[in-house]
């Protein structure tokens, strides 16, 4: 299948059985994606498909052929972080960190559907994200921050 | 690690009832796979062949008809249905529910049809779709048939279909004029524990029509008509007099059973608490909506 991950395009033969996760950790090396509760639950794993997040654990690989795949290592360029990075390091919203790749993506990933969201509308939309150290306030200061300082319109930098 | 199977993608959904007759137990339907994925990871259930809904045209969308009526297609996902303006203008209730499915992962691949036959007793939409007297096409190659959606579920994990029949359309019929719909629900797992649906029809103050469904507390999402009926043809005001007997009822005959998610006396209390909520936000929705033109 052909499939563009962080920007780059791949033509990759995967099995029918073979996980997103799967492929993107052992096949791409993308150690960003993390496996935690591996049932859907925790959103450690996830990953846009075409702007759209998806738990990595429980999707099958072959559902992102002809589709962009983005995972926290295609934020960042170089050594400038993305905003919502940036957010999340300048209010503390972390301390071991295996949630925070997972929170990222489904910070961008709200803040491509809704610029502007109310506390209300990120605590709906990331209730599916957990974190076990942060108490979730630091968390919600960094997305609300980060959604101020996208460009207008609200739609992170493209990144690919 | 999943065990190696073999993906199968047809076009159309003759051609997908074909290879489900002709692989028979080996074969199994796959859509958004949120239920089916985690079964086949934990080893519970194994398939030579998954048959992917998602490649047979036409299969996804939803449209609303000339008299009302909404079909949304076998392949369509709660995402889709939560954000589609058509939903949330004409059958909010139904855009709500969808908006509190799981979490947004869940909802981006799962599939509202894939839900129903998955038959996961702890599920929301049956529930809801029972009290919108919801009906689901079933598709087989070279024959079709529509049952009530309560007709589908026979027990947990366990629907009326046969092995090569395919859930092609949920048809939500236009609620009556001065209808409103809600659904309410509790859980302390990740899963719902307790859902109630209620709607409820007003004409000139007087309480034309409720209807009740339970979920998630027994084995299959049930319409309460005994507890309805109590509602019935009451003057608001004695409707809602009667409320805590209706909770009761429902409590009763909703089959609760004890798990990891409560008692079945814990259950069948909350199914009253969510019943009488659930109808004051329904009839709250209606206030709004009538006043509003």
């Amino acid at each position: 299948m052909t499939v563009t991950v962080n920007g780059e395009r791949h033509e990759l033969t995967v099995p029918a059985w073979e996980t997103l996760i799967e492929c993107l950790r052992d096949r791409l090396g993308l150690l960003g994606v993390k496996k935690s509760c591996d049932v859907q639950v925790c959103g450690a794993c996830t990953v846009l498909l075409d702007d759209q997040p998806v738990s990595a654990c429980t999707t099958l690989a072959f559902e992102a052929r002809g589709k962009h795949v983005r995972t926290v290592e295609g934020l960042a360029r170089g050594e400038e972080l993305h905003p919502v990075q940036e957010a999340f390091v300048e209010h503390g919203a972390l301390q071991c960190g295996f949630c925070t790749p997972g929170m990222i993506m489904a910070t961008v990933a709200l803040l491509g559907e809704i610029p502007a969201p109310t506390p209300a509308e990120v605590k709906h939309y990331m209730r599916g994200n957990i974190c076990r150290c942060t108490g979730y306030q630091r968390i919600l200061d960094a997305i609300l921050a980060a959604a101020g300082r996208l460009a207008p319109g609200g739609r992170p930098r493209d990144v690919g | 690690m999943l065990r190696p199977f073999e993906l199968v993608e047809p076009a159309s959904v003759a051609e997908a009832s074909e290879l489900l007759a002709r692989h028979g137990d080996a074969a199994r339907l796959y859509g958004g796979g949120t239920e089916l994925l985690l079964a086949m990871k934990e080893g519970l259930v194994h398939y030579d062949y998954l048959v992917n809904v998602k490649t047979i045209a036409g299969l996804a969308g939803l449209r609303l008809g000339p008299d009302g009526t909404l079909r949304i297609g076998g392949a369509t996902t709660h995402r889709a249905i939560e954000r589609d303006s058509i939903v949330r203008e004409h059958f909010p209730a139904l855009a709500r529910m969808e908006e509190d499915v799981a979490n947004v992962r869940v909802r981006t691949m799962g599939t509202l049809a894939g839900n129903l036959c998955f038959a996961e007793p702890h599920a929301d939409p049956g529930t809801l779709l029972e009290v919108f007297d919801a009906t689901v096409r079933i598709q087989r190659a070279g024959s079709e048939r529509t049952i009530p959606l309560e007709a589908l579920f026979v027990g947990p994990f366990e629907t009326c279909l046969e092995g090569d029949e395919i859930l092609t359309e949920v048809v939500v019929p236009p609620p009556p004029p001065r209808s409103a719909a809600a659904y309410l629900k509790l859980g302390v797992l990740e899963r719902p524990s307790v859902g109630v649906g209620v709607a409820v029809t007003l004409d000139d103050g007087r309480v034309a029509g409720a209807r009740i469904a339970v979920g998630c507390v027994g084995p299959v999402p049930r319409r309460m008509r005994e507890a309805e009926a109590l509602l019935e043809g009451k003057a608001l005001g004695e409707s809602r007099a009667a409320l805590a007997e209706a909770g009761r009822i429902a409590g009763r005959a909703a089959d609760a059973v004890s798990d990891l998610h409560g008692s079945a006396e814990y259950k069948a209390h909350l199914v009253g608490v969510l019943l009488t909520r659930a109808f004051h936000q329904a009839v709250a929705g209606l206030d709004v909506r009538w006043k509003s033109r």
